[in-house]
């Protein structure tokens, strides 16, 4: 134990004092102030002309400012402070020669993988809870919406999925910097999946839905093949961290939202129903939701920790 | 620790696919000595410490050092040995005390009295003077000593120095040559020195081993190697005499 905390508390030390957290921080502080700020004077102007008023408080972290909302910055940009954070993490001391002294210490091996990475969720943790709370000063200086119990519990589930999935790209870029040698080699394959499971997979979601099942002229109208083409478009989303996250945390951040498909079969009576009554969905309903999601993104951040975890323990450290 | 071998190694093996790194190595070295560990580039020798500091595990063979098995027990060993590798790498933007300050944390070492310990290393290895100064600004000397005080932190009863002096201008390799048979008079500690300079090795080594290809062509102290060698003789035989002798027979 005592190793890995002696690690714990380094890893967080150099994490906090060097550069690329500083700048990485005021970055993405800036962006999450711009959009709480654009979204609150919005929501300040319109607030008695919104339709729907239940949960005002979580519209600052959805609602599409000028560019987009918090939660989709989020998606898009999280990973890459988990990237940052953990590209060069075994490498470095690699090619400094400090891994070997450091396993040559009365500790057990994987107290230094076990540490950088903790390290790196607390870091994380840290950064999204102050986001989150700039955010919620602001909405209560600006707008003047307190939260309400739901609204916290809500915040808090949003928390831990958006901790979880950042530290999913801090294992994968682990994983490479144990992997490959070179420092640039690592950031640059870790950027590279980033930017393939984030953009290019929902592309490829496209490409293989109307390969596979085509919407065309003649089957435009007959709603199995939409469905079909949806269903499709869908799974291979799925692959994509990123959509996986960002289905989770819209359901959770927007009670309003019942459901995680695109396109949900209705026959007229259920219409009827679904325009009138449009209560939002209690929490534990909302989980249920995206239960799945969620489980599925733990389980990959998970899988991911233990590939590094493993390949790092049989590796041989000779520098 | 029985019979007083504090390193004893049977049949130690390692392969790396079809190439043979370390064969069938099986040597001793006793409680208190300085054993110099002999050999050309790749002999060796680098795995064999790795293997007895269980951080290689060896193909064949065992070894025992201070009693314990070092893939078993590799958190105990790490404990009693200190290993400095050769070209030991540190954190640049730290300064000597905030270094072993890191390692002390590694080893469990309590921060009772770590003040204390810290300035008497730092003085024993003569870098009281640049205590606060960024390693990164170190001399390759200075970083050398900073690597003895690191593993001298724990207390050890055994020193792995893997090439020490090497790269250290005269003066430097002196005074560390000079640090090393200090602390093995005063402080009882069994120190296992690789170096290619042999001169040095000859100066404080009790005994060598010279290691060629993976085995270990000869040991024992420096008058039974060139006895067997050169046969007895009034003239005294250099370690370089002797080594090259092996080392153009192999």
């Amino acid at each position: 134990m005592q190793g890995l905390y002696a690690v714990f508390r380094k890893e967080l030390c150099d994490h906090f004092s060097s550069y690329r957290f500083v700048i990485l921080f005021a970055v993405i502080a800036m962006v999450s102030f711009i959009t709480s700020y654009v979204v609150g004077i919005h929501m300040r102007q319109n607030l008695e002309a919104l339709s729907n008023t239940k949960f005002p408080f979580l519209m600052l972290f959805s609602t599409t400012g000028t560019l987009f909302s918090m939660v989709q910055f989020v998606a898009f940009f999280g990973p890459l402070i988990g990237l940052v954070l953990g590209f060069d993490s075994i490498n470095r001391e690699r090619a400094h020669g400090t891994l070997i002294k450091l396993i040559s210490q009365p500790i057990y091996r994987d107290a230094v993988i076990n540490g950088k990475f903790l390290a790196g969720v607390v870091t994380i943790s840290i950064m999204l809870l102050s986001i989150v709370l700039v955010i919620t000063g602001f909405g209560l200086a600006i707008v003047g919406v307190v939260p309400g119990i739901e609204e916290i519990w809500r915040l808090t589930v949003y928390l831990v999925i958006s901790i979880f999935y950042v530290s999913l790209w801090l294992g994968v870029s682990i994983l490479f910097s144990i992997l490959f040698r070179s420092i640039a080699t690592s950031a640059l394959a870790s950027v590279a999946l980033w930017i393939f499971l984030s953009f290019f997979v929902s592309l490829g979601a496209d490409v293989v839905a109307n390969t596979v099942a085509p919407v065309n002229q003649q089957n435009a109208a007959n709603p199995e093949a939409v469905l079909r083409n949806t269903r499709i478009k869908e799974s291979v989303g799925l692959c994509s961290p990123m959509v996986l996250y960002s289905r989770a945390t819209a359901t959770i951040i927007d009670p309003m939202r019942k459901t995680n498909r695109a396109i949900v079969l209705m026959g007229p009576m259920e219409e009827l129903l679904a325009s009138r009554f449009q209560n939002p969905l209690p929490l534990s309903q909302s989980l249920i939701v995206v239960f799945p999601h969620t489980t599925a993104l733990i389980a990959i951040t998970l899988i991911c920790f233990a590939i590094s975890y493993t390949v790092f323990m049989m590796q041989e450290i000779r520098t | 620790m029985d019979n007083g071998k504090i390193i004893e190694t049977v049949g130690l093996t390692k392969r790396y696919g079809p190439q043979t790194a370390v064969d069938h190595l099986s040597f001793q070295v006793e409680d208190g000595e300085i054993f110099g560990f002999l050999g050309p580039n790749g002999a060796g020798k680098s795995t064999t410490l790795l293997m007895l500091l269980g951080l290689s595990r060896p193909t064949e063979g065992s070894a025992r050092v201070c009693g314990l098995d070092p893939i078993r027990k590799a958190r105990e060993v790490k404990r009693l040995v200190g290993y400095l590798p050769e070209n030991v790498g540190f954190y640049g933007d730290m300064d000597a005390v905030q270094s072993l300050e890191y390692v002390a944390g590694l080893s469990g070492i309590s921060t009772a009295n770590l003040g204390d310990k810290i300035e008497r290393l730092l003085d024993l290895v003569g870098l009281k003077a640049e205590a606060r100064k960024k390693v990164g600004a170190y001399s390759r000397g200075m970083r050398q000593r900073l690597g003895v005080a690191e593993v001298l932190i724990k207390d050890p009863k055994v020193l792995f120095l893997d090439e020490p002096t090497l790269g250290l201008d005269p003066d430097g390799a002196l005074r560390l040559i000079e640090l090393i048979h200090s602390l093995n008079r005063d402080h009882n500690i069994t120190v296992v020195l690789s170096s290619h300079n042999l001169y040095q090795v000859q100066k404080i080594s009790h005994r060598v081993g010279i290691m060629i290809k993976g085995k270990m062509v000869a040991e024992g102290s420096m008058e039974k190697l060139a006895q067997d060698k050169f046969g007895v003789g009034d003239k005294e035989y250099s370690l370089e005499e002797i080594y090259m002798k092996y080392f153009q027979e192999v």
